[in-house]
């Protein structure tokens, strides 16, 4: 679908609040740019009555898919290409107009169909998400999957279970740290400086390292 | 890692060997009054070590008070001044997951400690330092103790202590705890030592402008810094926050806004940003104070390692070990050559003997004469069971525990197992109250403790109580079904398939989350003999103060039953149960005492044995083996696990072991086994 530019940064706004925030609805006061509202109501992306501006399921789908291209451009800056936090930002907006389709399944599939952008938000997900396409290929995965004697980088931790992060902080698994696969069945045993540490396979899939 | 048993790590009277330093205070154990000197660290650094090194291991357990955790406690002297020490529980972080951890946390926070020694492992600076910044930061008076610089050094690694000590701006020592070197000049610093740390980490700016609200908020006085406080609530540590509620009131509600208006700009856990500065501030310490040459090579320790986690290697490893450790040196040596030798040669045909003459010669009434020496005596029951079957049995199933604890094998067999152990509800974790179990299931109900949650802690306890036979009745088992394969091995699959079927299903029906499983691998070791008969010895201490007063109950508690006629009427009752087993009266007796001491039970069967079908003892084994825990292990059930649940659970067993010994003998009978 042919959209704007900023018809597209709507969107994220929009979803941030409607979806994420689960407000449901937002206040057109509060979205200011009329050209643009009047422009998403146009493609039917939006609705609008008594000020209150909801989504249409295509418009809903619409944002969501922009949404993951941001989220998916920052993981790559963040995890593949090292960039700092502020660049980050600024880069990925400019990338999430750019990723077609088919770019945007490699991209998710070399980072490992990761769960969560650099700030922790959720990822939405895509059809290689669902399928778990298993290619050799890739750049960024989870501990769970890295073959035994495999090098990895930890790039982030999921932190949606609480408890399992405050263990693997605990015995000091962090981003940024090397880790050797010894074995992966029936546990998950991994190397990291000079300690050996064992996790179940729940655990070992929120660690997601880059191969080295 | 909570392997070994907090309280048993340390407890004995050691040789007094290493008591080159004027470290110890008189045998006298109570510390109140004195300033604290408080160990904390993670697990297996060798805190306990220390701590002996320093007390001389004149030392007291006690538990925590309102808690089960245990934790000991000694005396230093120091410049003609002493000073209680205290060994906390391994500790991750300041915001704990178990309640170990947070046991440790509350020493450090509520004994207001003279000085808290960090004892970190040298060989993971960087994993360790970023707690030591933490304790720092909170105004703790630290001394960072960097241990086991020796196998730091075979790997490579240099640590600059100039430096190190400069960049943390607290006092550092480098250790060998296993050797005492380093404890002079650690007993130094502890001499020289006056706090003046005042590091403080930066945050970025929100963080640091919700600290400085908070700070102000805190209008109490406080063991740690108020910063200190103020980064815990933030990190949404559960006690933190009980206690500055109940510390500053009111006020609390403010400084709850303060926090949640900060956690909206984050979707990551702010334990998570704090613990990643930390990590960073250490890792720029480590940078210029640390040179690891990492010198790469595959010992031999790792290979082994290697074999015993990965399962084709690693079951046969595992039956290799269940074999010559247990099944040969408890079983073959423990149960039957020393048992021979102290209750039949020593007990049987020297003291008894001698003994009951004497009683029934000079003491009157025949009732009396009997307990003290009658068939359930004191001296011939109690006593001869404690030290003639129990010593030899659980003493050498400890003495064999030991040894294989202080491998480091276990982490590595919980690792291999924990896939099957998350099919009956627990963790690989709970490997170690199992394998205890076989030794003595009282004291492994105790240690079902170390378990994560609740769940995996009722799940472990029921299994004990049901299909985990201990030592003294396996002994006795073994002899029964000896020469009759197929017996033993009908005997051994029963046994399994209820282990199996019962923490499936309550591993279904309980409520909770799915156990997860994490784990530290220690280096693989040598064990120290030293070290191993300290441990077996406190190990057998402990079970002589908690188990043997219960034997002498329940032979007086046999006796005046008797004396009163109760036995008949609760064996009468009984004779209907045994028969739906396909057993005739006697057989009554052996579940009645089995009650009293586990295997007894089972000796009880020794004796009828003759004038029973193979069918009849395999039943009655399989039945006996589930049957009610023995009375020591109801006790430490109730205190564990409340008098609700234990009851439940013994009253469950009760039955179900019945209904299964039916069962089986439904089947063998119409299966015709000619067992």
């Amino acid at each position: 679908m042919n959209i704007s530019e900023a018809a597209q940064e709507m969107l994220e706004k929009l979803w941030l609040e409607i979806v994420e925030d689960k407000k449901g609805f937002i206040d057109v006061k509060k979205l200011g740019n009329t050209n643009v509202v009047k422009e998403l109501a146009k493609t039917r992306c939006i609705t609008k009555s008594d000020n209150r501006v909801r989504f249409t399921p295509k418009g809903r789908n619409e944002s969501r898919k922009i949404i993951r291209r941001h989220r998916l451009a920052e993981r790559l800056l963040h995890d593949v290409l090292e960039v700092g936090e502020d660049e980050m930002e600024s880069a990925a907006c400019k990338f999430e107009h750019i990723i077609s389709e088919g770019v945007e399944e490699s991209i998710c599939t070399l980072l490992g169909h990761p769960k969560i952008c650099p700030h922790g938000k959720p990822m939405p997900q895509g059809k290689c998400c669902r399928e778990r396409k298993k290619i050799t290929e890739r750049i960024v995965s989870s501990l769970s999957e890295l073959k035994k004697g495999q090098y990895g980088k930890i790039v982030y931790i999921l932190t949606k279970n609480h408890k399992n992060l405050q263990k693997l902080l605990g015995m000091g698994v962090l981003p940024g740290m090397t880790v050797e696969i010894i074995q992966r069945y029936p546990s998950h045993v991994f190397q990291i400086g000079q300690t050996q540490i064992a996790v179940d396979t729940d655990i070992a899939n929120d660690i997601y390292v880059r191969i080295i | 890692m909570g392997l070994s048993m907090k309280r048993t790590k340390t407890t004995s009277k050691k040789i007094k060997e290493e008591s080159k330093h004027q470290c110890h205070g008189p045998v006298s154990e109570n510390i109140e009054g004195l300033e604290k000197i408080v160990l904390i660290g993670n697990p297996n650094v060798g805190k306990s070590l220390i701590f002996n090194k320093l007390t001389g291991a004149y030392v007291t357990v006690s538990n925590y008070p309102g808690t089960t955790v245990t934790i000991d406690k000694g005396k230093c002297k120091i410049d003609g001044k002493y000073y209680g020490v205290i060994d906390s529980p391994g500790m991750y972080s300041l915001i704990p997951i178990t309640e170990e951890e947070r046991i440790a946390k509350f020493i450090l926070l509520k004994e207001r400690p003279k000085i808290v020694l960090h004892v970190i492992d040298a060989k993971n600076l960087e994993r360790m330092l970023p707690l030591s910044l933490q304790l720092i930061e909170a105004g703790l008076p630290v001394i960072v103790v960097v241990n086991m610089m020796d196998e730091a050094k075979e790997l490579g690694i240099k640590i600059d202590f100039i430096d190190l000590e400069k960049r943390l701006g607290v006092p550092t020592v480098p250790m060998v705890a296993t050797t005492g070197e380093g404890i002079n000049k650690l007993m130094g610093k502890l001499k020289r030592y006056s706090l003046k740390n005042k590091r403080q980490i930066t945050f970025n700016k929100f963080i640091e402008s919700s600290v400085k609200e908070i700070e102000s908020c805190l209008k109490r006085d406080y063991s740690i810094s108020k910063r200190a406080i103020s980064l815990l609530l933030l990190q949404k540590d559960d006690d933190t926050i009980r206690m500055v509620k109940e510390e500053e009131g009111k006020r609390y509600g403010r400084i709850n806004i303060i926090i949640e208006t900060l956690l909206q700009n984050y979707s990551h856990p702010l334990s998570y940003i704090i613990k990643l500065r930390l990590q960073r501030e250490a890792n720029k310490i480590i940078s210029t104070s640390m040179i690891n040459v990492d010198i790469k090579k595959h010992t031999i320790k790792e290979k082994i390692s290697r074999a015993m986690i990965s399962p084709i290697t690693g079951i046969p490893i595992l039956f290799v070990i269940l074999y010559f450790g247990l099944y040969q040196f408890v079983g073959v040596f423990g149960a039957g050559t020393l048992v021979d030798l102290i209750e039949g040669t020593l007990f049987g045909d020297k003291i008894n003997p001698i003994l009951t003459d004497f009683v029934r010669d000079n003491i009157p009434f025949e009732s009396i004469q009997d307990l003290i020496v009658g068939e359930y005596g004191l001296v011939t029951l109690g006593v001869t069971y404690a030290i003639a079957i129990i010593f030899p049995i659980v003493g050498t199933f400890f003495l064999a525990f030991s040894i294989i604890e202080d491998t480091g094998y276990l982490p590595r067999l919980s690792l291999l197992i924990d896939r099957l152990f998350k099919k009956i509800g627990l963790s690989g974790r709970a490997v170690i109250p199992m394998v205890l179990g076989l030794g003595c299931d009282t004291m492994a109900t105790m240690v079902t403790r170390t378990q994560e949650t609740k769940r995996e802690r009722v799940i472990a306890t029921l299994l004990l109580a049901l299909a985990v036979p201990c030592s003294a009745q396996l002994g006795v088992i073994f002899a029964i079904l000896s020469g009759q394969p197929l017996a033993l091995f009908v005997w051994f699959i029963v046994i399994m398939f209820n282990f199996v079927l019962i923490g499936f299903l309550a591993a279904k029906i309980l409520p909770g989350d799915k156990p997860s499983f994490y784990m530290e691998l220690p280096p693989l070791r040598l064990p120290k003999i030293s070290n191993v008969l300290t441990k077996t010895y406190t190990r057998m201490v402990w079970y002589f103060k908690e188990i043997f007063p219960l034997f002498i109950i329940a032979s007086v508690l046999i006796w005046s039953f008797q004396l009163v006629g109760l036995f008949k009427y609760i064996l009468k009752g009984l004779y209907p149960v045994v028969n739906l087993l396909g057993l005739p009266d006697e057989a009554a007796k052996a579940f009645l005492f089995g009650f009293f001491r586990r295997d007894y039970g089972a000796a009880g069967l020794f004796e009828i044995q003759n004038s029973l079908t193979m069918v009849q003892l395999t039943v009655a084994a399989v039945t006996l083996t589930l049957f009610v825990p023995c009375i020591a292990q109801l006790m430490i059930m109730i205190k564990e696990r409340g008098l609700k649940t234990a009851l439940l659970m013994f009253f469950f067993v009760l039955f179900y072991a019945f209904a299964i010994g039916m069962v089986l003998n439904q089947i063998l009978l119409v299966l015709g086994v000619g067992l």
